[in-house]
């Protein structure tokens, strides 16, 4: 398979007036061609973070890339102009984001926000010729075409997210970035939503990077799993490799038993101890070891490498057999 | 089901809008028993707050009867209506905002024993104040500590105890996990389970999460527009679930399971349709793949059918 989107070794900090945020630290990802990868995390992981360094999107001044190489297509991003980002942006790569009531224009038309993005990408196209094309995707989203004169706050959240996905997918993008796309909705219209996304990924074969924090909707939605702690990838593989639940990062399991069952009986959840660690101040070693029930004093001292079995990697001394990665650098 | 604490009978509320009257709760029957968890479901906007709200009394309903102990609360005054905050307090959604920003932990967590509570010497409501820190898991040095510098899930913490300042025996959670991220969420859920079972509390838990919801609770009340559309005890519920909205809700929530990945799901079209002046007739109607002119004409009741498990639904009349 084609690789589009390749991430080796991104490091992200935030300069804020009181201490340096370490985001991102060292994540190394691989997309494909029509492949849909879950990025699973808690608040802070840095999942948001590494999709608007993808972008080129980071807050200016206080976010910045320190290290890493982010290649789209084999072409650094890093290396690319004003015009090209430009390019870029929206058209081959697009982003869905989190909060459909405020990621919308209020006082411009639904259409015409639509719109924008061709006027922008296809300047060659009549307005006739662009008129058709929004009034299509609307009725790919499920919104009636009349609608398209309306302003946001005449539609409703679900409605309002459909806005958002068909501005992302207008352009026919190599590669979709939704965060968080159903986490502002209700359970029967989430599911809509969700629906949506994969008819569509289909239809267009788009990849698509799905940040979230929910582990179903990865199993639902995703090709690959890749779960963040910490500014780290601390666990990545194939939906099987991952939710067959044989092998996985203590903090995968600790997420796992987070979740109540709903086909079983259990008395008491088993919680992750303590609490999400403070970016500004990381600790030694591996990341999770403070909450980690495996924990040894290597942990504490020595910042595990990726260990890899076929398409399983894992940071974590507990698959130390595995051994270190085939390809890619060390 | 133990000896019932709260009763709600025909709890009804509407807001007035420039458009109609908003049917917010509509004849909402349940009971709670003592040490005994009430769950109530729902999607945004279908009244499960507002229900929370009007049986604490922070909003005050149209018609109906709260009965606490088999006394109605709802025609108390003044200082009476007071000391139903003895019995009954309230924990928040958002840990970030139900919290006063100026004041500082100890000061919240001991605001309802200044206001309400018996008069003690400071030295004792200071040990008090450390007691209870001590119940939901604060340690003592967060005394100090002001709301905005402690995460979400150490706020909620500090909500619970000040639920807990007066001793209440009923606690109307609303969505007190929501905020959270899942490995705080257990937390939060275990706590609150442990306090139950230590001080034989009940809870209504409002949630839009049926993971959670299932956890929790021993009887579940699922709502849509503000009606109350099936109620059973929790096993009932998820085993034999009779309501095509709660059967659809069960269908498309997505689960960390593989086996369900490629399977058909009945997705619900369409959506929740305006409460300002509903249709008579069943609310669901218009998004029900099972509905029939029988269900545009009247009232629906809640019938029968199974062992403690009620439904609003026309298909088991």
């Amino acid at each position: 398979m084609d690789e589009i989107l390749k991430i080796t070794d991104l490091y992200v900090r935030y300069h804020t007036d009181d201490a340096v945020v370490h985001a991102v630290n060292g994540v190394n990802m691989v997309i494909h061609k029509g492949e849909a990868m879950g990025l699973v995390g808690e608040t802070g992981a840095g999942k948001s973070t590494t999709a608007l360094s993808v972008l080129g999107i980071l807050p200016a001044k206080v976010g910045q890339i320190e290290a890493g190489r982010i290649e789209y297509n084999g072409k650094d991003v890093s290396k690319m102009n004003k015009k090209e980002l430009r390019a870029m942006r929206g058209k081959r790569i697009s982003m869905i984001f989190q909060d459909p009531m405020t990621s919308l224009n209020p006082i411009i038309t639904v259409g015409d926000q639509i719109m924008e993005m061709l006027t922008l990408h296809f300047k060659h196209l009549s307005h006739q010729e662009k008129e058709e094309k929004v009034d299509r995707i609307l009725k790919l989203v499920g919104i009636p075409a009349e609608r398209k004169n309306e302003y946001p706050f005449q539609f409703s959240g679900g409605m309002k997210q459909r806005v958002g996905i068909a501005i992302a997918l207008i352009c026919e993008p190599d590669l979709l970035i939704a965060d968080e796309p159903t986490t502002a909705l209700d359970v029967t219209i989430q599911a809509q939503i969700l629906q949506l996304m994969k008819e569509l990924k289909e239809e267009l074969n788009t990849a698509m990077i799905m940040i979230t924090h929910d582990l179903g909707i990865v199993a639902e939605t995703c090709d690959s799993v890749s779960v963040m702690y910490a500014g780290e990838i601390v666990e990545t593989g194939t939906v099987e490799d991952v939710f067959e639940r044989k092998n996985n990062h203590p903090y995968t399991q600790g997420l796992f038993n987070c979740i109540p069952k709903l086909d079983a009986e259990e008395e008491r959840l088993t919680p992750i101890e303590g609490f999400v660690v403070d970016p500004t101040h990381l600790p030694c070693g591996c990341k999770f070891h403070e909450r980690c029930p495996y924990a040894t004093e290597r942990c504490e001292k020595e910042l595990p490498g990726d260990y890899q079995r076929g398409t399983h990697k894992m940071k974590c001394f507990r698959y130390e057999q595995w051994g270190k990665e085939t390809s890619g650098n060390e | 089901m133990s000896k019932t604490l709260i009763e709600v009978k025909n709890l009804t509320k509407y807001f007035d809008t420039p458009k109609g009257k908003l049917h917010a709760v509509e004849k909402v029957n349940l009971k709670i028993g003592e040490g005994e968890t009430l769950g109530v479901v729902g999607e945004s906007g279908c009244g499960k707050t507002t229900l929370g709200r009007t049986m604490t009394r922070l909003v005050e309903p149209t018609g109906g009867e709260v009965l606490l102990d088999g006394k109605n609360i709802l025609n108390l005054q003044g200082k009476a209506k007071n000391e139903i905050y003895h019995s009954i307090q309230m924990v928040f959604q958002d840990p970030y905002s139900s919290l006063n920003p100026r004041l500082s932990v100890g000061n919240i967590i001991e605001d309802p024993i200044k206001t309400m509570g018996p008069k003690m010497p400071k030295g004792e409501l200071h040990d008090k104040v450390l007691e209870l820190m001590d119940v939901v898991g604060l340690q003592p040095r967060y005394y100090n500590t002001y709301p905005h510098e402690l995460d979400g899930g150490r706020r909620q913490r500090v909500g619970l105890a000040r639920a807990l300042a007066l001793e209440p025996r009923f606690i109307v959670c609303d969505e007190p996990v929501s905020a959270l991220d899942v490995s705080i969420q257990a937390q939060i859920l275990n706590l609150l389970m442990d306090l139950q079972r230590e001080k034989n509390l009940s809870y209504m838990f409002i949630t839009h999460n049926l993971f959670v919801v299932k956890h929790i609770s021993d009887y579940i009340v699922v709502m849509y527009m503000g009606q109350v559309v099936e109620y059973a005890a929790k096993k009932e519920l998820f085993t034999n679930p009779a309501h095509p909205y709660t059967k659809a809700l069960l269908d498309v929530i997505p689960q960390p399971d593989l086996s369900r990945r490629n399977r058909k799901k009945k997705i619900l079209y369409g959506e929740v349709s305006s409460p300002v002046n509903p249709k008579p007739g069943c609310r669901f109607a218009p998004r029900c793949p099972y509905a029939t002119s029988k269900c545009t004409g009247g009232e629906i009741p809640l019938t029968e059918v199974g062992p403690n498990h009620v439904c609003a639904c026309t298909l088991y009349e």
